[in-house]
């Protein structure tokens, strides 16, 4: 009982930032008390900072429900103190099994020996941790977004291997220095590099959001004197960009290729369409696997301490198929 | 020489040179920046990027101007701004038909209703219950974020009607209709602080809110209303920002707009402690912001660069603006010239 009204201090605690978790965190927490058998989860959320990410969350809600797991959610509204202090008070509540997916890469070692000195084991998601000490947490779950990067490069080696003349691609980055944006311009650099004829002529952070990325594709059209490829490192900048293309009376898709990464509604619907060409997916419904590991976990049973998300690409044909059962 | 030395004097001289020197930069890198063309039936080029994408930024900085003057601040626009276009794109996204003209406006008339009463509640807390400027916005900058992603339930609502997409990205005589708001919102403001003793009564408030009270000043009433107006900019801003892509994003729309206003208005020559205000200054001020970004696509300036780049033209702006630095510049340079008496105009950073 002191637990639940101590929870409920920190949530309020955390504050106004809150408003939008409150209503997931209450659908969690009527779980009645502590019940009796059933595995208890402490998830710790980065946030609400997009359409994948709540479509991340539900998942995880949504499993934890269809697999009889009590789920205690917590949402940090990316601030990296809001989440320790969330780490913390699982380890109070003692939890079986601890997962998050960290704001940031490193500052975690400090919280993640309580919760390894209480004996409870800590499951990374869709995000990586920067520590020497790899016996912190007992496997990460998520996607490789290196390999992302790679997939994008690939399809477009593919797409114009037999393209005589220098291929001029514009590339739309992520948040500057957040880890999916690093690891898809290095997956995909990598690729590319084989061939001299690839050359990317500009390069510029779109801040993963449509209107950055309109206002970035703005100016590339008109500083470049010829562009042939668009390379997003998600789906909403690419989006933003293809309105910037038709208002320079071009057509995305066939007078400039494009490819982005992620696999969100409104993506596959603009490759349906044609605007955009090759979509790599990043999955955001980690729920059932990682309900899974929990319970493996909690068992004491050993896994990988790498598991990778179940991803695919997308054309246009594979597109079509699944758009309609597309919930993000 | 006579009227040389007056254009210097002038307060908007500096940053409407270091705009100038901007654009003439990017001129230099690339030569087609300053050409300007017709295509799909429309104006088309950097410039005209700089003013399209530049509108929201004027809008929200002209309200904030005002509020400046009074000697407050509004730190929630931005939230404003992400809450006008959600609820906007809710409206138009639940309609039968999202091109029919009567829902558009409907839509448009509730975001504004909505942004009224928000910047109402700001007024009120700062001008009737007395609470700081800088405190009372600050409780809808942070709770207004989570009202907007309240609306559009974390997601991002993506419309198709293409009467609510002109008031961003339309075109009225083939100049961008977001443009002309802007143009329209500097123009009426104007005229309605200038033409009217509404512009003295809140200089006079901003400069001493007491002495102009004893002077017989509605000073909370006025105080009010620029926060109702402020309201209004950011929520007209709002739309324009969410018809430009067509879609309403409650996370990032606006993020961080507050901070660029802010640093609008002080560029142009408006202080912090409130008191004297120009419109016109704070125009360059958002104008000379919104060059930067488009210098920085233009360059190709690493974004891992782009912070300081911006941090440091801002910098320089805001020394040469100081009449105290140029004073001693001036002196070190040519001992000889003798000291310019300047009105005292202070640069926050």
């Amino acid at each position: 009982m002191l637990n639940r009204k101590w929870a409920a201090g920190v949530v309020v605690g955390v504050g106004a930032l809150l408003l939008s978790a409150c209503g997931s965190s209450s659908g969690s927490g009527s779980g009645s008390g502590s019940g009796g058998g059933a595995i208890s989860l402490g998830f710790a959320q980065v946030g609400a900072e997009s359409g994948w990410r709540t479509a991340n969350t539900k998942s995880i809600q949504d499993s934890a429900k269809s697999a009889g797991i009590e789920l205690k959610f917590s949402d940090a509204q990316q601030k990296q103190e809001n989440q320790i202090k969330a780490i913390r008070s699982y380890i109070q509540q003692k939890v079986k099994v601890i997962a998050f997916s960290p704001v940031v890469e490193s500052g975690w070692d400090t919280v993640l020996k309580e919760a390894k000195t209480a004996n409870i084991p800590v499951v990374l998601t869709d995000r990586a941790i920067d520590s020497p000490d790899k016996t912190l947490y007992k496997t990460f779950l998520g996607s490789d977004f290196v390999k992302e990067g790679q997939k994008a490069g690939q399809w477009l080696t593919k797409e114009y291997a037999s393209a005589p003349g220098d291929v001029n691609i514009v590339e739309l980055q992520g948040t500057t220095g957040s880890a999916p944006a690093n690891d898809r311009k290095k997956g995909f650099g990598d690729v590319i590099a084989a061939d001299p004829k690839f050359k990317i002529v500009a390069s510029q952070t779109g801040d993963f959001t449509r209107a950055k990325g309109k206002e970035v594709m703005e100016a590339f059209l008109k500083s470049q004197s010829k562009i042939d490829v668009l390379y997003a490192h998600n789906d909403d900048m690419a989006l933003g960009a293809i309105e910037a293309i038709e208002g320079a009376g071009k057509v995305p898709g066939k007078d400039i290729k494009i490819v982005s990464v992620d696999g969100v509604h409104d993506a596959l619907q603009a490759l349906v369409d044609g605007k955009i060409n090759h979509v790599v997916e990043c999955n955001p419904l980690l729920g059932p696997q990682l309900m899974d590991l929990v319970k493996k976990v909690s068992a004491g049973q050993d896994v990988p301490a790498r598991i990778e998300t179940t991803e695919t690409e997308f054309d246009q044909a594979a597109a079509k198929t699944a758009l309609p059962q597309r919930q993000y | 020489m006579n009227t040389y030395a007056r254009l210097v004097k002038h307060r908007l001289f500096w940053p409407a040179a270091a705009l100038v020197l901007l654009l003439l930069g990017n001129f230099v890198a690339s030569p087609r920046f300053f050409a300007v063309q017709f295509r799909e039936g429309h104006l088309y080029g950097s410039l005209i990027d700089i003013l399209r994408f530049g509108a929201p930024l004027i809008l929200v900085a002209l309200g904030m101007t005002l509020v400046i003057a009074t000697g407050g601040i509004d730190l929630s626009v931005g939230s404003v701004v992400a809450i006008s276009g959600a609820v906007a794109c809710l409206w138009v996204s639940r309609l039968g038909d999202q091109n029919s003209l009567g829902g558009t406006l409907g839509a448009v008339g509730i975001a504004i209703a909505l942004s009224l009463l928000l910047g109402a509640c700001n007024g009120f807390l700062v001008s009737v219950l007395g609470v700081q400027p800088i405190v009372g916005t600050l409780i809808l900058m942070v709770a207004g974020r989570g009202l907007a992603q309240l609306i559009t339930d974390g997601q991002i609502i993506t419309i198709t009607g293409t009467h609510y997409r002109d008031i961003g990205g339309g075109f009225v005589a083939t100049v961008p209709l977001s443009i002309l708001i802007a143009l329209a919102a500097f123009g009426i403001s104007s005229l309605a602080v200038r033409k009217s003793a509404l512009g003295m009564l809140i200089e006079a408030v901003g400069g001493n809110p007491e002495a102009s009270r004893l002077a017989g000043v509605a000073s909370r009433r006025l105080i009010w209303l620029t926060y109702v107006f402020c309201g209004l900019c950011a929520g007209v801003a709002g739309l324009m920002i969410s018809s430009n892509v067509s879609s309403a994003d409650g996370n990032n729309a606006g993020l961080w707009i507050e901070l660029d206003a802010i640093l609008a208005v002080v560029i142009g020559g408006t202080r912090l402690t409130g008191g004297r205000f120009s419109f016109g200054g704070t125009v360059i001020g958002a104008l000379l912001i919104q060059t930067l970004s488009t210098t920085v696509y233009t360059l190709g300036i690493p974004p891992e660069t782009t912070l300081l780049f911006k941090a440091v033209v801002v910098l320089a702006v805001c020394l040469v603006q100081s009449p105290q630095f140029r004073r001693k510049f001036a002196r070190r340079s040519r001992r000889s010239v003798p000291v310019v008496k300047d009105e005292k105009v202070e640069v926050t950073l």
